[in-house]
């Protein structure tokens, strides 16, 4: 008989003189790793490093180690290719993995370099002086229109079609209720409406729990329309129609039935314990003027609440959103190869899609040289990292960022990458109650509410640096950005020059 | 909307000029004055010229200039386009295009007095022109006289080389170069013409010295603009600007400046009040302060007009026909002085400056943070 | 006294002059017919009094250890910039950026004045700079001092902008020392956040007075008058205002 033995890539390693056998490991582990037998037993092949147990043994006993088994060095078959080999040879069917593209491709972001005002310009204090980062997400036209008003002054003659307002630039990602659980979704919402921001709700519908917090979310209709019905649509303050999303373009999303629960059902409005998956498509979109269709259909439905629609980063996207801004959406969000996912085929995620820093900068130049970029808002996502990230982001063009991966890691997370498991020791990307209720709402808004309230200091600072106090000024100045270690086709691709000129 | 020669598949590339991303930009960091008779009285150029003479130290002698309106009272109508050189060849294709395109009244060298402390002017000219309306309506039918002339600016600037057209308007012209402010306007013999409304500039130039093109004014039909300060949202004013046919080919971040007010004024017709609130626009705290309408309207203001915003310090004075205004940047990084004596109103960088050509005034004060003091003519100027 | 005719002088020539004046044991000096020189009194030290009619230009007593100076008529931007000690009286109105890190000495302004005034002031061991302001400041008045005095009376010509506040927004922003009294009220909004109104004490009420009655002396103007309306005093509440700004 032929035997294969996948190798278990972590360690776990017990400190026994510590260990004081509370057993809270046992209990935290969603991954069965631990068992009892005359003191912690530890099963290393099912550990994914999530580090629950980690930060939760009161001993500090625990220490999760990488190490793989030895291969001979070879840098073209490296061990990962041939451990997926040996696994899609033992069952045939395709890797699925969770969260975003782990390949060392390269990250533009970490090639763009910011500029500071010196002699000629002063900066600014940020902490002392007026520094605004308020902006409006919508359509807005190309001109104002207005009325002398008889007593003197002017008065505005048209409103502006509805915008979404955004106190600093940033929104939490769609992430479906069934991707990651209710309490995740709660302390995203909570923090939404704190900072003056919104989320998403992603795919799977909006919990009754939630819709008082409509003024702070937006709902998504994707190609499975799960959950959606006219109070749905106008929960929120705007509706997003889900085209694809980087982690996965062209394909649809898969939810195991493992994950759907009495209350993920419920909300999706589907049977407990099936499949919930949305097709590759929308199957009413297979033409520009289709989306179209739809655009209008949800904006009748919702009384002209902004629409965004959500693509994935290809490699027509400049044409694409082209004709997606003349279809009528408000909002344009763009989401690059290396955005998050809870289940993806492995394939699909780690080679189908192109970096967002090139989109976004392809998009905003497609845009302004059709002379049509006022018409919609750009949302740039797919592995924003940091406030840098972010600033790079609207410097090269967009009106705001999504945040996905960098939403959850303050809730526990550490990017095992085993969403699909629905097994999540933090009671993030799953449904299982007793994992859910680890997750405090309440303190996952502060931790939400703490890292983009320090996100937005920081960007004050960067703009103090450049001698810029509103945001508006910074939105698509490239000339701001230089860049380093690029070649000269990246470069014009980007809008940037060379660092040193 | 881009003329015939562009396609949407290359980003503009015209000849190393106007590239959108590529380019080098000066910064415009110098003094400024300004005068005005609301009555369209005429003065001579000798006045400007001692008040700008007077604050030499704000610039470095590598650039000066002045705009005067009123002088051309012989050919009210047509558009003087002062142009210049940098070799005979680029003269010969500028004047084809000009013929092609217009009625060459009248086509002469601009007086100067040479200078020893003026080296290597580049040829400068004047055209006194008539747009060709046949032309105009073949070419563009859908647009009017004034968009017909800013493009040929456009082009000519962009794909002329060795061509600069740094005036356009009507009975009025810009005239600048490399040298301190007082040279060139002797230079000029701005002495010898007489205008109603005068602004002029003492350049201290870093990124192009020597470059005449860059010195203040920057004009566009009868816009002029002299800058004090760095535009630090350059980028995006410029990229705002090419979606609506403006080539930013000047190297400088004050051009930027002249066609906003040509884009909001002329062609989306806000009122210049408004203007100045879009490119000088209040706080968010302040705008959500304000009673329901005023606050609407601030509010889709700064919305659509986001990308116009000026950041930056800035102090700038606005010649149009029928007036001037001055204006700073919100938190008032730079100064600017105001003062009333008579019928004349004056604007400066420095008191000084203006007590220089006028030691009594009746009222003086600084104006206030992205305030505009927007003075007009009282009766029709002729 | 020694007259010293400014017009046409280039400010180095100018400055020059005044030095050499100085050196020479003048102790009175009148500058007639100023326009926009520069740096007169820059750096100067000694017991010496200059008139100065017309209009200095800019950093009027800059690093200025000592003299005073007294402007018949308006100044421009930066006056006492760094000024250490000395006295500089102004009838008219002043700029931008006055006492721009003053340590020492006073500056009295008789009409308005404009942004940013007392920036990063601040006082060491006996020396307390103090500003007097007898019209109206606009925004950032204070920003980052810290230390010395600041007070701003807000009575300017009122018919020329009646509706101007005594004093703008951002008041008072980054103070971590030091104390401004302002005559009258201001807004709640327009305070920053790092200070806060306070009580004046007995001490504050002898302060405000002996100085303006040096200020009224000088200005020509009715101390009584002054003193008719409460003043109000803004403080830091912190030494380190942004302390919590940082995660380690």
């Amino acid at each position: 008989m032929l035997k294969t033995a996948l190798p278990s890539e972590f360690h776990v390693d017990i400190d026994h003189r510590r260990c004081v056998r509370c057993k809270r490991c046992i209990q935290n582990c969603g991954f069965s790793v631990y068992s009892f037998a005359d003191g912690i037993v530890p099963d290393h092949s099912k550990c994914v490093a999530c580090h629950r147990c980690v930060t939760y043994c009161p001993q500090q006993a625990i220490r999760i180690e990488h190490r793989p088994l030895a291969f001979r060095q070879n840098a073209n078959w490296s061990p990962h290719h041939i451990i997926d080999i040996w696994r899609q040879s033992l069952a045939p069917g395709m890797l699925l993995t969770g969260m975003g593209n782990d390949l060392p491709y390269p990250i533009l972001w970490d090639h763009l370099l910011l500029d500071a005002c010196q002699v000629t310009n002063p900066s600014i204090d940020p902490l002392r002086e007026p520094m605004e980062l308020r902006t409006y997400l919508g359509k807005k036209p190309d001109l104002i229109n207005i009325l002398k008003r008889r007593e003197g002054g002017f008065l505005l003659k048209e409103a502006l079609p509805p915008q979404i307002r955004l106190d600093i630039p940033f929104l939490f990602s769609a992430m479906s209720f069934g991707s990651i659980s209710l309490n995740a979704q709660k302390a995203m919402t909570m923090a939404a409406k704190e900072l003056g921001i919104v989320m998403n709700c992603g795919e799977g519908g909006l919990h009754q729990d939630l819709y008082p917090y409509g003024d702070h979310i937006v709902v998504q209709v994707a190609s499975g329309r799960f959950g959606v019905h006219r109070e749905y649509l106008n929960a929120g303050v705007g509706v997003e129609i889900k085209i694809g999303q980087g982690a996965k373009p062209g394909i649809g999303g898969h939810l195991p039935g493992e994950k759907v629960s009495q209350e993920v059902s419920q909300t999706r409005m589907i049977p407990m314990g099936t499949d919930a998956l949305s097709p590759a498509p929308h199957h009413d979109i297979y033409s520009i003027e289709d989306l179209r269709l739809l655009i209008y259909a949800l904006k009748e439905a919702t009384d002209y609440k902004p629409i965004s629609v959500k693509i994935a980063a290809v490699h027509n996207v400049a044409a694409i959103s082209s004709g997606i801004v003349r279809a009528g959406a408000d909002i344009l969000h763009i989401d690059g190869f290396r955005g998050g996912t809870g289940a993806a085929p492995t394939i699909i995620r780690n080679h189908v899609g192109i970096p967002i820093e090139l989109a976004l900068a392809a998009v905003d130049d497609r845009l302004r040289q059709e002379g049509i970029r006022n018409q919609v808002s750009l949302v740039a996502a797919g592995g924003i990292r940091s406030s840098a990230d972010a600033a790079k982001a609207i410097a090269l063009g967009a009106d705001a960022v999504a945040l996905g991966t960098a939403t959850l890691i303050p809730l526990g997370c550490n990017v095992c990458q085993r969403c699909h498991t629905g097994n999540c020791s933090w009671g993030i990307a799953t449904q299982r109650p007793e994992l859910v209720q680890r997750l405090d709402p309440e303190v996952g808004a502060e931790r939400l509410t703490n890292l983009l309230s320090a996100w937005a200091l920081e960007i004050k600072e960067v703009l103090g640096a450049l001698g810029i106090n509103a945001l508006e000024s910074l939105r698509g100045n490239r000339e701001r950005l230089r860049g380093l270690g690029l070649d000269a086709q990246t470069l014009g691709i980007l809008g940037v020059k060379p660092a040193g000129r | 909307m881009m003329d015939e020669s562009h396609t949407w598949e290359d980003p503009p590339q015209a000849a190393g000029k106007g590239l959108s991303h590529s380019f080098q930009k000066d910064i415009s960091n110098c003094g400024m004055a300004g005068l005005i008779h609301k009555k369209g009285g005429r003065i001579g150029g000798e006045v400007i010229i001692k008040s700008i003479a007077s604050m030499k130290e704000r610039g470095n002698g590598l650039g000066g200039g002045f705009s005067a309106y009123g002088i051309y009272p012989e050919f009210p109508d047509l558009y003087a386009f002062h142009i210049m050189f940098e070799e005979a060849s680029s003269k010969r294709d500028a004047e084809s295009y000009l013929a092609e395109n217009y009625t060459i009244h009248k086509s002469e060298p601009i007086p100067i007095r040479p200078l020893k402390v003026i080296s290597s002017p580049p040829l400068l000219w004047r055209y006194f022109l008539e747009v060709k309306e046949e032309r105009m309506v073949y070419l563009f039918p859908e647009l009017d006289e004034r968009d017909f002339v800013m493009r040929s600016v456009m082009k000519i600037n962009s794909e002329i080389p060795g061509a600069y057209v740094f005036s356009s308007g009507k009975d009025m012209g810009g005239f600048k170069g490399v040298g301190y402010a007082e040279d060139i306007g002797h230079f000029f013999r701005l002495e010898e013409y007489e205008g109603y409304l005068w602004t002029a500039h003492q350049r201290f130039p870093t990124n192009t010295p020597g470059w005449w093109g860059g010195a203040h004014p920057f004009c566009l039909l009868d816009w002029s603009i002299v800058h004090n300060g760095e535009i630090s949202s350059y980028g995006i004013n410029k990229r705002y600007l090419e979606m609506f046919g403006y080539q930013c080919t000047l190297f400088t971040d004050t051009e930027v400046i002249a066609y906003l007010f040509d884009l909001l004024s002329r062609r989306h017709r806000l009122p210049l009040s408004l203007v100045c609130q879009a490119l000088a626009s209040p706080f968010w705290k302040d705008i959500d302060r304000l009673p329901e309408e005023d606050r609407s309207l601030y509010e889709a203001l700064r919305m659509i007009y986001g990308s116009a915003l000026l950041n930056g310090p800035f102090a700038v004075l606005v010649g149009h026909h029928r007036g001037l205004i001055g204006l700073t940047d919100r938190i008032k990084l730079r100064p600017l002085v105001a003062g009333i004596q008579g019928d004349f109103v004056f604007m400066a960088s420095e008191e000084a400056a203006i007590r220089e050509i006028s030691p009594s005034l009746e009222k003086v004060w600084s104006l206030k943070a992205g305030e505009p003091l927007m003075v007009e003519l009282e009766a029709q100027a002729c | 006294m020694l007259r010293i005719d400014a017009r046409g002088l280039h400010y180095r020539e100018l400055n020059h002059l005044v030095r050499q004046a100085v050196a020479g044991g003048e102790s009175d000096i009148l500058l007639d017919h100023v326009n926009g020189q520069r740096y007169i009194g820059d750096a100067l030290k000694g017991q010496v009094q200059i008139r100065i009619q017309g209009t200095p230009g800019e950093d009027l007593a800059a690093f200025m250890d000592g003299p005073t100076i007294r402007v018949e008529g308006n100044a421009q931007d930066a006056v006492a910039n760094t000024m250490n000690s000395g006295k500089v009286v102004i009838t008219g109105q002043a700029g931008d950026v006055l006492g721009y890190a003053m340590r020492g000495g006073k500056l009295y302004v008789g009409g308005d004045a404009g942004y940013r005034i007392g920036i990063h002031m601040k006082s060491y061991r006996s020396q307390v700079p103090v500003i007097v302001i007898g019209g109206r400041v606009a925004d950032f008045l204070g920003e980052y001092m810290a230390g010395g005095v600041l007070i701003v009376l807000g009575m300017g010509k009122e018919e020329e902008s009646p509706d101007r506040p005594l004093a703008g927004e951002y008041l008072g922003v980054g103070m971590h020392g030091g104390a401004i009294y302002l005559r009258g009220r201001v807004n709640p909004h327009q305070i920053g956040k790092e200070i806060a109104p306070t009580e004046l004490t007995e001490a504050d009420h002898r302060l405000l007075r002996t100085e303006l009655t040096e200020f009224c002396q000088d200005e020509g103007w009715d101390l009584e008058k002054v003193l008719e309306v409460p003043f109000l005093k803004l403080v830091p509440l912190s030494l380190r205002p942004y302390g919590g700004h940082y995660s380690y």
